[in-house]
This record gives C-alpha cells, structure tokens and sequence, in this order.
C-alpha cells in the first residue's frame, strides 16, 4: 500500500477521534436548543466550569481561596485533602444541577415568550459571568486533570498496523474513550428522549410552550432538567477535553468549534450532533493533510467554517435537523 | 336534558364577576360571571375579541404565561378558590383547556401527543394503555394515523387529538376553545358529536368557546353571551336560540327577511351584568 495513503488513513482516524470530542460539546448545545429554542452560546463556559469545578474539589482547593484571603488577610488555599476522581464527578454533578437551577430561577423564567435573540443575548451574558465567576472562585493558572482515565498511545493499534501496513498507527487511548463515552451518551440521550415520559415531556415543550402548559406539564421543571443534562454532558466534555489539553480558559473558545458541527449536522438533533462533529473532525485533518501544505498550513481554523458555510446554502436545517414542518 | 338550577351548590366551576388585565393596561374582561354545573354542556358565545378565550385562559389558568391576570373577582372549583394556582395544579384537580387553533405537537407522533396528556399522572403503563384504547374507541382515525408526525395530520385531525390529549388527563372539567375553528362543516358537526357522546357517556363536564353559535347552542344546555368583555345575556341553550335578539345578531335570522350588514347593530339592548 503506498505510504501516502496509509498516512492518510491515520489522519482519518484522528480526526475521527477529534471530531468525537467536538460532538461532545455540540450535544450540550443541542439539548438546551431542542428542549427551549434557547442557543446556549455559554455551553463551552460551562464545560470549563465543570472540569474547574472538577479539578478543585480533586485538590481539595478552597473555593473564592483569593477573595477570602484578600478580605480577611488569610493565607488559605487548600483543605489538604483529596478527592477520589468518581466521588468527584459525582460532587461536580451536584454542582452543575445546582447551576442548572439558579440560571433557570434568576436568568430564563423570566424571559419566557421572549424574542431568540434576547434568550441568546442572556446566554453570552451568562457565558462570560461564568467564565469570571469560574476564575475567581478556582483561580486562572492551567491545571492537570486526571481522574484515572487512560492516556498515550495505545500499542494494541500501534503492533497491529505495523504488522500491517509496516508503519505504526499513533491512536491515544484517551481518544478511544472519548468515543466509547460519548457513543454510551448519546444512546442513553437518545433512549431518554425517545421512550420516557419526561424525555417525552421534554420535546412536548420544545415544539409549543402553551400547549404543554395545558397538559400540566411545568416548564420550569423541564428547563432545570435539560440544563442539569446539558450540565452533565459539559462535564464530560470537560473532563476530555481537560485530561488532554489541561484545564485552561482556553477550553471555552471550543465552543466556538462546536458551531460548524451544529450547522451540519442540525441544531435539533443529537444523532446529528455526533455525525456532523465526526465530519467536521474528519474533514478538517484530512484537508489539512492533503492542501494544507499547499495553502501554508493552518486550514483548520477555517476549513470547519467553509463547510458549514456551504451546508447552510443547501441544507439550511442541517443533515439530520427536524424538517421545518409548513401545512399549506 | 340536565336540569339546570340556579343553586350553586350544583355549580362545579365558578366564575364570579372576574376582571382580566394584559400586560397591566389593556382591559379584557370586565367583570364576567358564570357557573358550570356538573356534567353539562355549556356554551361560551359571541364574536372575535368578546374575552371567550381569555375566560377559559383565566379559568385555566393559562393567562399568567401570556403577561395576563386576574385582577378582580374570584374563581372557584367546587367551591375551592383555584385562581391562584398553576396550569399543572389544576389538571391534577381535573381541569384541563383544549387550546385554540388545537396547539398539537407536531414534531411528536399522535400516540405520543396522547400520552404526554397522561404526564401529571401516576398512573400504571396498563391504566394509561386502557384509556389509550378509550381514546381510540371515541377517535378510530387517530388509532390509524397513530404513527404520523401530529404536524402533518389535518386540521380535524389535529382537533381529535387534542381533545383525547385532554382525556389522557382523565380530567372532569373540559375548557374547550373554539373546536369547529378552521373545519369543513361536515367535520364540526362530527366533533362536537362526539363531545356530546363524551358528556353524556362518560359524564365529562364541557365549557365551549364558540364562535359557531348556531351548532353551539344544538349542543350544549346553557349558554352565555360575551360581548367586549362583558356577559350580556345567559340562558338555557333552547330558549336562546328562540330568542329574538340571538337569532338576529348571532343566528342571522330575523323575522324582516335577510338584512343588510348596513343593518347590523352590535348588542347593546338589555345588557346586564351578572354579579
């Protein structure tokens, strides 16, 4: 086999892996869009908060540590004590719903009926808030996130292409757990929303407020119960993303990468979350790979655009978005 | 025939003199009485903007979320002061509201439609598969399109479902908002059939918004008339369709032959409030 292509082929895998990191946040967005119309512009926020959130309650860091000692001229920054990586998830969970509830009872039910564009407006307010609320209560230096997860090159892949192709395939392990998590996540997302009676309740209130209303379906419970999900598939998110590539500010600007996923594969719809990420993820590297040389490098900042671009022209509602449903 | 008294003991849902402001300023309702006796049919007529929705919205509490709310006057259910609670509270009493224009979820299928009726229940899946077949007995052509998106259903279709989304709630009191809206004649006829059926088969209690005062008052046993916010006239369903006034304004029927719309005056004679 000609070694162009056996390389190509890596970079295909990787960016399949890639892409499943990318799906990871868009499934955050697409749960709070399906269940309110509200495009959660601070989803990326909230998966740096939860892997903040995470690696504090890990280190036993004293949250607000700078503000208390500044305010009462302490010099306390740890409990000293630390906790096990599950234990922590767990506490993170009960955070994140606790997050849930507040941004419900203090920010969206009181812009219920109001325009998109308002509820968006409030989304990058919370964003920000979140991002400097986050810093103040754990503090701005990069931090290492390890909650036991496998990382590094997975030499099962790396012998067998060998053997192969003559040519060792890099797949960290890391990766292939993303994957597998977020393929459990989605299946689980997907039986929640299709078999079960608040799954039901949830997309009841997605396609009409009223009418819901009617049937005695509370909304506001609904809302805090998409957000904790929403919630929990950041910390997942964070918690990936967070063992890669350190706990930083920068963690939140992936949302950003989540848009064009979106785009593609539907705002409304989770398989198409995974798919439209697995695209853009492929894409990307293999358009780097191949012209990326050709245009001087540095196509993957814009190459998951184009495409998204290009979709919106011919497919407005994404690959696998909920037909706009028009009886004339 | 229900023998209607003026005892209020028999009134399960009363409407006492409400008024109803949206958004703080614009004045609705202003001052609307009634009362629904247990299993009865009754009618809430008049024309576009006469408060009839807004009287079932207040009543079901659905007014809050639209930036409206009672201001004066109190609504009772059995005798229980309801105005204060929310739309859910209310379907667990047994009071549901069938929305105008029928508010169906169109992405969902029509059997999912049905169930998310059943959603403030506890009830066993067997239970909610019984009234599900309940459903279907009264509706045999939702039981065929069960599987369709509710949303490319038809109109009458879509009326269907949400009155047996409602009966999922295994609810008493039925607000139904103007049923025959946007249906071939043949279909209104149908449906306020099996409203009857459903009132006198299972003894399901009806409050009916309806512009169609002529297929209205065939149906139900008392009616009240809504002009501007206001009742200006109540009575058994058979003595208002003979009377005079409400053959003339809402039968289009007067004794002078047909009339010009130059003629048409709006009701204003023997208006009278009811406290």
């Amino acid at each position: 086999m000609p070694e162009q292509l056996v390389f190509a082929m890596e970079v295909f895998l990787n960016g399949l892996m890639a892409g499943v990191l990318y799906a990871l946040v868009a499934l955050g967005f697409v749960l709070i869009y399906k269940a309110s119309g509200i495009f959660n512009y601070a989803q990326g926020v909230m998966a740096l908060f939860a892997a903040l959130t995470l690696v504090g309650i890990m280190e036993g860091q004293v949250p607000f540590a700078h503000l208390i000692n500044a305010m009462l001229g302490t010099e306390i920054h740890h409990f000293g004590w630390h906790v096990p990586g599950v234990l922590a998830i767990l506490f993170t969970m009960a955070v994140m719903v606790g997050l849930a509830w507040i941004v419900n009872t203090l920010i969206f039910r009181h812009l219920v009926n109001q325009e998109p564009i308002i509820l968006f407006m409030a989304t990058i307010g919370l964003a920000y808030f979140l991002e400097g609320f986050g810093d103040i209560m754990w503090g701005a230096d990069i931090k290492k996130l390890d909650v036991g997860l496998p990382q590094g090159i997975n030499l099962w892949i790396d012998e067998t292409t060998f053997n192969i192709f003559d040519y060792g395939f890099f797949i960290d392990n890391l990766d292939i757990v993303a994957t597998v998590v977020a393929a459990l996540l989605v299946c689980a997302l997907v039986i929640f929303a299709q078999y079960t009676k608040q799954g039901r309740a949830m997309r009841a209130v997605a396609d009409d407020h009223q009418a819901a209303l009617s049937v005695g379906i509370s909304l506001n419970f609904i809302w805090v119960m998409v957000w904790s999900v929403a919630g929990f598939v950041a910390l997942v998110a964070g918690i990936m993303w967070g063992t890669k590539s350190g706990v930083q500010f920068s963690l939140s600007l992936i949302a950003l990468k989540a848009l064009p996923v979106l785009m593609l594969g539907g705002f409304t719809s989770i398989p198409g979350a995974i798919v439209g990420g697995l695209i853009i993820g492929v894409g990307e590297k293999l358009f780097e790979f191949g012209f990326g040389p050709m245009l001087g490098g540095a196509t993957e900042n814009w190459f998951a655009y184009v495409l998204a671009l290009i979709f919106l022209v011919f497919r407005p509602q994404g690959l696998f978005g909920e037909k706009i449903i028009e009886r004339v | 025939m229900l023998d209607i008294t003026e005892d209020p003991k028999d009134a399960l849902l009363e409407v006492n003199n409400i008024e109803v402001i949206y958004n703080h300023v614009i004045l609705v309702l202003k001052g609307v009485s009634l009362k629904v006796p247990k299993g009865g049919i009754t009618a809430l007529l008049g024309g576009n903007g006469a408060g009839k929705t807004t009287t079932l919205k207040a009543i079901s509490n659905l007014l809050k979320s639209e930036r409206g709310e009672v201001t004066k006057g109190s609504i009772t259910y059995r005798g229980e002061r309801v105005q204060d609670l929310v739309p859910s509270d209310l379907v667990r009493k047994g009071v549901i509201q069938v929305m105008e224009g029928r508010h169906c979820f169109e992405h969902l299928t029509v059997e999912e439609n049905l169930l998310t009726g059943a959603y403030t229940r506890g009830s066993s899946r067997g239970e909610i598969d019984a009234d599900l077949n309940m459903v279907y007995d009264y509706f045999p052509r939702l039981k065929e399109r069960r599987k369709s998106q509710a949303g490319y259903t038809s109109g009458g279709e879509q009326q269907m479902v949400a009155i047996g989304r409602a009966l999922m709630s295994r609810p008493e009191t039925i607000l139904l908002d103007e049923p025959s809206m946007g249906l071939a004649p043949q279909l209104v006829e149908q449906i306020f059939g099996i409203v009857k059926s459903l009132n006198e088969e299972e003894g399901y209690t009806f409050l009916l918004a309806e512009q169609n005062t002529n297929v209205a008052l065939r149906f139900a046993h008392y009616g009240y008339i809504l002009e501007s916010g206001r009742v200006v006239m109540d009575g058994l369903a058979s003595d208002l369709r003979e009377n005079p006034d409400v053959k003339e304004f809402y039968l289009g029927m007067s004794d002078e032959g047909r009339k010009s719309f130059r003629d048409v005056r709006s009701y204003r004679r023997r208006k009278r409030w009811l406290s």
